[in-house]
This record gives structure tokens, sequence and C-alpha cells, in this order.
């Protein structure tokens, strides 16, 4: 496991207290904290670099430039992208996917097709695609989940008999923690003729991702969940598809030329980055991937799957948790309930002991209706979390239990 | 700091675990319902009212779709409510915003609410069910969420 003694001076919020109690976050599903590397790194931008980029003749814009474009490589090199022209900067991934659906789709769906999604997609990666369809009057197929969390191959097969044009799913599911096998269901997605886009927002901080060896068309990720700045992100996609793809917002930056009446567009990936775009969150989110990378994304996922096991141990030797998600092939996302404890009320609870949690749909209501609950609750851990937080954790959660009389 | 006992209240927890008037109401002539998006609380409200007086209320809460303070609220509130007219029911739900938002304590049981004004993010499961009464004796037919109702 990662040396956090050594790792949590590094992220100054850790040192601020949460009701009176040292902070235990346990919500980095929903959004991380951020390394001094990263929070100088922005300083650091805008103390010495900051101009507009791609367009200033001066020295200063030039180097705003490069570090935009430095961290173009960077998010390249991290996800082993085909190249880093097949990076396109957005705010994150809810946008990278609306940009997929607002472009590709647009283009591409039509009467009558199907586009398939998944029951333990995110909203992010279904509402886009329940607005594509109803625009154009193409059929949403969702493949079901199996009893145990993951996705149900017979039933994806099924859907793939259609012949979609396009198959969208998770990487890792954030409401469940299950790691989908990517690299398969893309393979299957493709022998059946549809594009895949994979929604990398929980795989990219707590994986090795590789873009290449999924062989993904498109993948859409979240510099905040990777000790990013909030803003920051990414979609990842093969360059002959971003080449033949219309633009996604108009405006500055993202043309060649204008006339009064029609424009031609820049080259990929400039053609989708219209207006000035986030150049703090990119150098942020460079910086991020350097202190990643020191680490080693393979003792990253390491680390948080122990501390999803012992977490998982240690809830479910309290009676009355139920825990959700599989058994194997799942990152350090832990959802449960707690017998009839409403998760907001335990989210609540543990808040008094600063546990941090989550608690709610998880912006997956189809799924939480598949599973036959409101609500659950979730722990998700992260590099800076270690066994004591999981103490702290199975601690509120029995002071809950004594409040609530669950427990005797 | 508040403590975790202001909020969860005997009468709190004890309504939370047997809620009062917890049915669907045949005789209903009024019906109203209440979502928070952000939590997935939802809540179904059925009143008569007869001349200007509620008669007899319900609510229902589809199985896990209500947190202890949503529900106790519900509860507490049915309890309230029941027998008194409009305007009077109208008056508490003013009383109890208002005791959420800072103000004095609202009358009777409903005071065990005043610890919520420590937990701000718990606010809008108090007020849920009023909200969903307001809209329901408003006759309106649009669900009311937490998120549209400007003062939650």
């Amino acid at each position: 496991m990662l040396d956090t003694k050594k790792l949590r001076p590094d992220f100054p919020i850790l040192e601020r207290q949460e009701n009176g109690k040292r902070l235990v976050y346990l919500d980095n599903a929903a959004t991380t904290q951020k390394p001094r590397k990263v929070l100088d790194a922005i300083q650091h931008y805008y103390r010495y670099h900051n101009a507009n980029v791609h367009r200033g003749a001066y020295t200063l814009a030039v180097e705003a430039t490069d570090a935009y474009e430095a961290a173009r490589t960077a998010v390249a090199g991290f996800v082993n992208a085909w190249t880093r022209e097949a990076v396109v900067f957005t705010r994150g991934t809810t946008e990278s996917i609306n940009l997929v659906a607002g472009s590709w789709g647009r283009a591409n769906v039509r009467r009558g097709d199907t586009v398939v999604v998944t029951a333990m997609d995110h909203h992010s990666n279904l509402v886009p695609w329940q607005i594509l369809c109803q625009e154009k009057g193409a059929k949403l197929r969702m493949v079901e989940i199996t009893a145990d969390g993951r996705i149900d191959l017979a039933d994806y097969g099924r859907a793939l008999d259609a012949k979609p044009k396009l198959v969208a799913f998770p990487y890792v599911s954030n409401a469940l923690g299950t790691v989908n096998p990517a690299a398969q269901l893309t393979k299957l997605a493709h022998a059946a003729g549809a594009v895949t886009v994979v929604d990398g927002a929980q795989s990219t901080p707590h994986l090795r991702a590789d873009v290449q060896a999924i062989d993904c068309d498109f993948y859409a990720l979240s510099g905040h969940k990777m000790l990013a700045p909030m803003g920051s992100g990414a979609l990842v996609a093969k360059p002959a598809l971003l080449e033949a793809m219309p633009p996604y917002h108009g405006g500055g930056e993202m043309i060649e030329r204008v006339w009064d009446d029609r424009s031609t567009w820049n080259k990929v990936p400039h053609k989708f980055e219209g207006g000035t775009p986030n150049v703090e969150a990119a150098v942020g989110l460079a910086a991020a991937i350097g202190y990643l990378e020191l680490l080693g994304m393979d003792r990253v996922a390491e680390h948080e799957q122990e501390l999803a096991r012992i977490a998982i141990e240690r809830l479910s030797q309290i009676e009355g948790v139920t825990i959700y998600g599989p058994r194997e092939h799942r990152a350090g996302v832990v959802p449960f309930t707690f017998g009839d404890v409403h998760p907001h009320d335990l989210a609540t609870i543990l808040d008094r002991d600063g546990v941090c949690i989550r608690a709610g749909h998880h912006c997956t209501q189809p799924l939480m209706r598949r599973l036959g609950v409101a609500a659950t609750a979730r722990a998700s851990f992260y590099i800076y979390n270690d066994v004591d937080d999981i103490e702290a954790l199975v601690t509120a959660v029995r002071k809950a239990g004594e409040l609530f009389g669950v427990l005797a | 700091m508040a403590d975790l006992g202001e909020l969860y209240q005997q009468t709190i927890l004890d309504h939370n675990r047997n809620p009062r008037n917890f049915r669907r109401l045949e005789t209903a002539n009024r019906t109203a319902e209440g979502n928070n998006p952000l939590c997935g609380d939802r809540i179904h409200l059925y009143v008569q009212v007869d001349a200007d007086t509620i008669k007899d209320i319900g609510f229902q809460m589809p199985q896990g779709a209500g947190c202890a303070i949503s529900k106790a609220s519900a509860s507490l509130m049915t309890d309230a409510v029941k027998g008194k007219s409009i305007a009077a029911a109208e008056g508490m739900f003013q009383a109890f915003r208002d005791m959420l938002a800072g103000g004095a304590h609202a009358p009777g049981k409903l005071a065990v609410f005043s610890g919520v004004r420590a937990f701000p993010s718990r606010i809008k499961c108090a007020n849920l069910a009023w909200h969903a009464l307001h809209a329901a004796l408003q006759n309106s037919a649009q669900p009311v969420t937490t998120e549209s109702a400007g003062d939650f």
C-alpha cells in the first residue's frame, strides 16, 4: 500500500477539521482533494505565464500556449492516446460526452437507429443519449445488470443484435465500483458495427487506463476526480473520427477562415475548442498527472482496492449493513445501506464525526430502481486514505445504529 | 457545535419509526406530490378538504424514499393540521418556515424541528411535506420540488 503518512502532508485541506474532528474525506468518487503541487502550478501559471493562448505574438503568450499544449501531451501520455491531437480539452466528462452526442451523434444517428447504454451509466452518459434519440427518433436500449452489479453480457449481446450505431458504458461504475471489461465490450460492439463511448470519469483516476488497449472510439475523463481543478477534463478520441466530425461550439479559436456567411474550421483538436480555454485547469491537470505518475497508477489501484477490501470486510461485520456491487473486479468505491436508516441520515451522523461520505442516488436513478433502493451511502477512497479512515467510518456507522436503534 | 441529539430528538425518531397518518386517503379531494431531487425523497400527500377545513390527511413515501427528518416532519405535520382551517394550516406553514430560517419556534410539537436550523443541508428535508401541503391546498397540479420552491 502507499505510504499515506508521507502523502497526506501534500494535501493542505487534510489539515483542517470537520465539526471539531479530524477530516476523514471519503467522497473521492465525487471529487478529490488537491495536492500542493497542483495548487502551486495554478498559482505559478497566473503569477508568471498568464496570457491568452494560440494568438499572441509576444513571449508571454507563447509561454501560456506552451503550458497549455504541454498539458495536452501529458493527458495523451497518461491514457496512451493515439496522438496528442486526439485530446480535446473540455470542462469534464459531462461536456466530453455531450460533445460526442452533439457532434458525432447529430451527424451519424438517424431515425430508427439504436443507441445502447447500460443500467449502471451515470446520468452524464445517459441523458445526452436520451436527448439525441428523442431529437432523431432513434431507439435507446438499456442493457441490464446482473444481481451482483456487473453488465449482463447476455443482454449486452442481445442489444448488439440490433446493430446499434453507438454503444456507451462506464469503465468503472461510480455507484457500484464495478470495473467493466472495457476492451471486451468494445470488441463486441465493434463486431456489431458500433462506435463506443467509454465514460472514464471513475477509471482514469484509479487505474492504468489505456485507450489504445481498450480500442474504444471515444473516452471521456474529468480532472477534478484525479487531483486536478474542477472544470478540467478531456475527450480522447480516435483522430480519424475527430477529423470527420462537425464542430461542437462555434466561436473564436475553432475557425480557420470566416466570411460573412460561412466559415472553415481549424485543425483537430482546436476545431472543438471554441473560445478561450481553461488554461489554468489544463495546467493543474498536467501537475496532477505528474503527481500520480510519480506514485504509479498500478500502486494507486492496488492501494484503493486494498482499502475497499478492508472496508467491505469491516462494514460487513456490522449487522444490518448491505454492501452493493460485485465481490471482484471493483475499484475503491463501497456503496452500502444500513438497516432502515436512510443514507441521508447516515451521512449527517457520520459528518458529526468528521467522516464525509455521499448519500443519495449518485446520479444513477435507473440503477437505484434496479437495486430496489431510493438511495445508498457511499464511501470512496483515494491515495491519501488509510486504514484509520476506515476505522473512523466503521465507528461512526455503529454510532448511527445506536442512535436509530438498529444496534442493541 | 450543534449536537446530533438536537436534530434527532426522540419525538422525531419516534415519528420516523411509527409515522402517523401514513396511508393513502381514498376520500382525498386535494393531492400533491413533493420531490427532493438532490436526495431522492418523494412524498405523496392526500388531503380531504370540506368547507375550508382539513377533515382528513394522509401521506405516503415510496419504500426508502424518506429520510428520518422528512418522514417525521410529514407525520407531525399531518397531526398538526388535521381538523384545522386552510388559513390556520397555511399559518403553521409560515411559522414552520420562519422557525427554520432562524425565527421563533413553531407552535406545539413542531418546535422539535428547531434543531434542523443547525444542519443547513437538512432544511429541505424538513420543509418537503409542508411545500406539498401548500401545493395541495392551492390545488396546484404541478409536483413541487425542493429546487423550484424559492425559499426551501
